[in-house]
């Protein structure tokens, strides 16, 4: 059977459009306005990636760091994290929804009750930033297992042997790392060279869906659409962050932001 | 399950294909985008280290630059004061900087020319590490960036200060807790966005394996030249020998015990106990803390039941920090060193202490290693001989003292 990440690549794949793929924090600004927000943007949204907050993040920039204090700082733990995710199934069974984390709250509660509590609650794959290949492959075979996708991360300092050995373990699903930067950086790379490398990623396995990350934003959206998929993460915490600041509804904000972007790479 | 160590291997290397020790503690918990960089970090550093001329360019740079070898002394008043034990003092805050931190940034500017990078970045708590990267940074002609927590910036200025007579930008870092951990990070994070120009030098043995590594290899200068004195003082290697060290990050320890490591030595290490009345103590080994992921390596780590790295208060920046290095869990583990803390209190009486009878005068990092030597000293016998790794001097700590204390003196 086929996991709903692939199904929503080759819903994209029809509609000859790349997946527009959302980062938000889980618990930012709250557990309520987190679900609202996840509510309102799965409208345009073909998968949700959902970060875990934890305090010593070391690839996060700025906005996405802000995001993960509110929520730190409203007490967020990740059992909430898995609520949110059940609660927004509930209502989205077939969006997919990927966790988003750093490795150490898996540590902590064991990467088997990890597992369970992701299934149980309707998690569809989970990206750890920093559990590289080939440290994680025990852990990614035990997501294979529970029929969980395990997303791993290609950059552009990956070698093309790493990257041929990346990609034959991979799952449904490959993340492309735009530039070296930390999240939410300005894409200082050109869209041309971005897309050269991608395109390299993509020729050693036509078949995989292969997403772009980081420097994503209203303004640099269009000129990588022909990428299978794009992440935007830090643009909608900024986003966050501003409308909180603001004084206005972050959801109704978000859903603007994210229907903005999705029409501009239709 | 008790560790083992295995004798005649550098204990950098007793890990397993997974950069781990004992199983359990180091490896690369790192992102994707520095995989190559720590890569190529990792076979430059093992091509280095066994390359004659390399070596012969670090020793130079150690004799005639950091100045070696630093002085070990007998503190003859202050056995005669507390009556027990012999106790005698390693003074490698006589190197150049004043403290053990110029041998890893030595070390680690001689590879980043190695390497052809002009850019070379670093953490500091103390202030230390970031004043001897910058200071080695200007020497070999590196363009240089310190990050330090806000926290720290006003609690160390004479190290700030330093810093930025050195040429080096200090780069605040407001996060978090603005301490130590949070520098540690945002250089890390500053890493991964610019690590095809720049050599990151982290500032002690933590950190991804390869610094843990380069780190504890480059201080282990200080117990090359303590074993050659050891043994010209007593003839051999005393039998019932201590080696006590304050332990933060843990840079200091391990060089100070590295060649130790097969003799007979009581390997002990001191970690910050904060104030007498707080619980934030920065003592991951004494008050078993679990193992978690800090920076790239599993270790003890003080951390909630979630995983949320804990806050930690020591009047000691430089022991400020809420991991420890995986070599020190290791040794803990195979139980070849112990692991002990002090307050707040007891390491400035030590520091007043020794500071009044001895012509050295530790800064508040080793001060917790002479307040447990003040402790043990008179419940044991003359034939006792106790060592302490005098690494910093207290010069840097004198805004401190003098708010805690009413007046410095040196």
């Amino acid at each position: 059977m086929k996991s709903k990440i692939a199904l929503a690549f080759q819903k994209c794949k029809r509609e000859k459009r790349p997946a527009l793929i959302t980062y938000t924090v889980a618990g930012d600004n709250n557990i309520q306005n987190s679900i609202k927000i996840m509510n309102a943007i799965s409208r345009y949204a073909d998968i949700l990636e959902l970060g875990f907050p934890h305090n010593t993040p070391i690839a996060d920039g700025g906005q996405i760091q802000s995001s993960t204090h509110r929520a730190l700082k409203n007490g967020i733990k990740l059992n909430n994290v898995f609520q949110i995710v059940k609660k927004f199934k509930k209502n989205n069974p077939n969006k997919p929804v990927i966790l988003m984390g750093y490795y150490n709250l898996i540590y902590q509660i064991g990467e088997k009750k990890f597992l369970i509590n992701c299934k149980k609650s309707g998690v569809d794959g989970c990206i750890v930033v920093d559990y590289p290949f080939p440290e994680n492959k025990n852990f990614a075979e035990k997501c294979r297992k529970k029929s969980i996708n395990f997303i791993q991360l290609i950059s552009p300092t990956t070698s093309k042997d790493r990257m041929r050995k990346i990609i034959r373990i991979s799952h449904d699903m490959v993340y492309y790392i735009s530039m070296l930067s930390t999240t939410g950086g300005k894409l200082k790379v050109s869209a041309k060279k971005i897309l050269q490398n991608y395109n390299k990623i993509r020729r050693i396995n036509p078949k995989k869906n292969v997403v772009i990350g980081f420097g994503i934003t209203d303004k640099t959206i269009v000129a990588l659409k022909s990428a299978q998929g794009l992440v935007c993460g830090s643009f909608l915490c900024k986003t966050i962050s501003n409308s909180l600041k603001m004084g206005h509804n972050p959801a109704e904000k978000l859903s603007k932001v994210v229907y903005n972007l999705k029409n501009k790479i239709l | 399950m008790s560790l083992k160590i295995r004798k005649g291997v550098p204990l950098i290397d007793q890990h397993d294909k997974n950069f781990m020790y004992g199983g359990k503690f180091g490896g690369n918990f790192i992102p994707e985008t520095l995989k190559k960089p720590i890569d190529d970090l990792t076979k430059l550093f093992s091509k280095l280290r066994v390359d004659k001329k390399f070596l012969r360019e670090r020793d130079y740079y150690f004799k005639n630059y950091v100045g070696a070898p630093t002085p070990f002394i007998k503190l003859e008043n202050l056995t005669e004061h507390l009556g027990g034990a012999q106790i005698y003092a390693k003074v490698v805050s006589e190197a150049n900087g004043g403290a053990h931190k110029i041998y890893n940034a030595t070390v680690h500017c001689l590879i980043a020319k190695k390497a052809g990078k002009k850019f070379i970045i670093g953490d500091t708590g103390a202030g230390y590490a970031g004043k001897m990267l910058s200071m080695a940074a200007k020497k070999f002609g590196l363009k240089c960036k310190i990050f330090m927590g806000a926290k720290d910036i006003k609690r160390q200025r004479p190290n700030v200060e330093a810093i930025k007579k050195n040429g080096a930008t200090i780069v605040p870092v407001t996060s978090g807790s603005q301490t130590l951990v949070d520098a540690v990070s945002e250089c890390m994070r500053y890493w991964v966005a610019n690590n095809d120009t720049t050599n990151l030098c982290v500032g002690s043995t933590v950190g991804p394996n390869i610094f843990v590594k380069i780190c504890a290899w480059s201080t282990a200068q200080i117990s090359r030249e303590l074993i050659k004195q050891v043994k010209d003082e007593f003839g051999k290697i005393p039998k019932k020998m201590k080696l006590l060290n304050c332990v933060g990050g843990g840079s200091s320890a391990m060089g100070f015990w590295n060649e130790f490591m097969d003799t007979d030595a009581e390997l002990i290490g001191i970690e910050a106990g904060g104030p007498k009345k707080s619980k934030l103590h920065a003592a991951p080994l004494t008050n078993d803390s679990k193992i978690g992921i800090l920076h790239g390596a599993a270790q003890y780590v003080i951390q909630d039941k979630e995983g949320q790295i804990g806050t930690t208060e020591s009047i000691s920046a430089g022991l400020d920090y809420p991991g420890i290095s995986p070599l020190h869990c290791f040794l803990k583990d195979a139980k070849r060193a112990k692991y002990t803390t002090a307050s707040d209190e007891d390491a400035l009486k030590a520091y007043q202490i020794v500071s009044r009878l001895e012509n050295i005068s530790p800064s508040l990092e080793p001060s917790h290693a002479f307040a447990e030597a003040i402790k043990i000293a008179p419940n044991l016998k003359s034939s006792d001989i106790i060592i302490v790794n005098s690494c910093g001097d207290s010069l840097k700590d004198k805004d401190i003292i003098k708010k805690k204390l009413g007046t410095y003196t040196r």
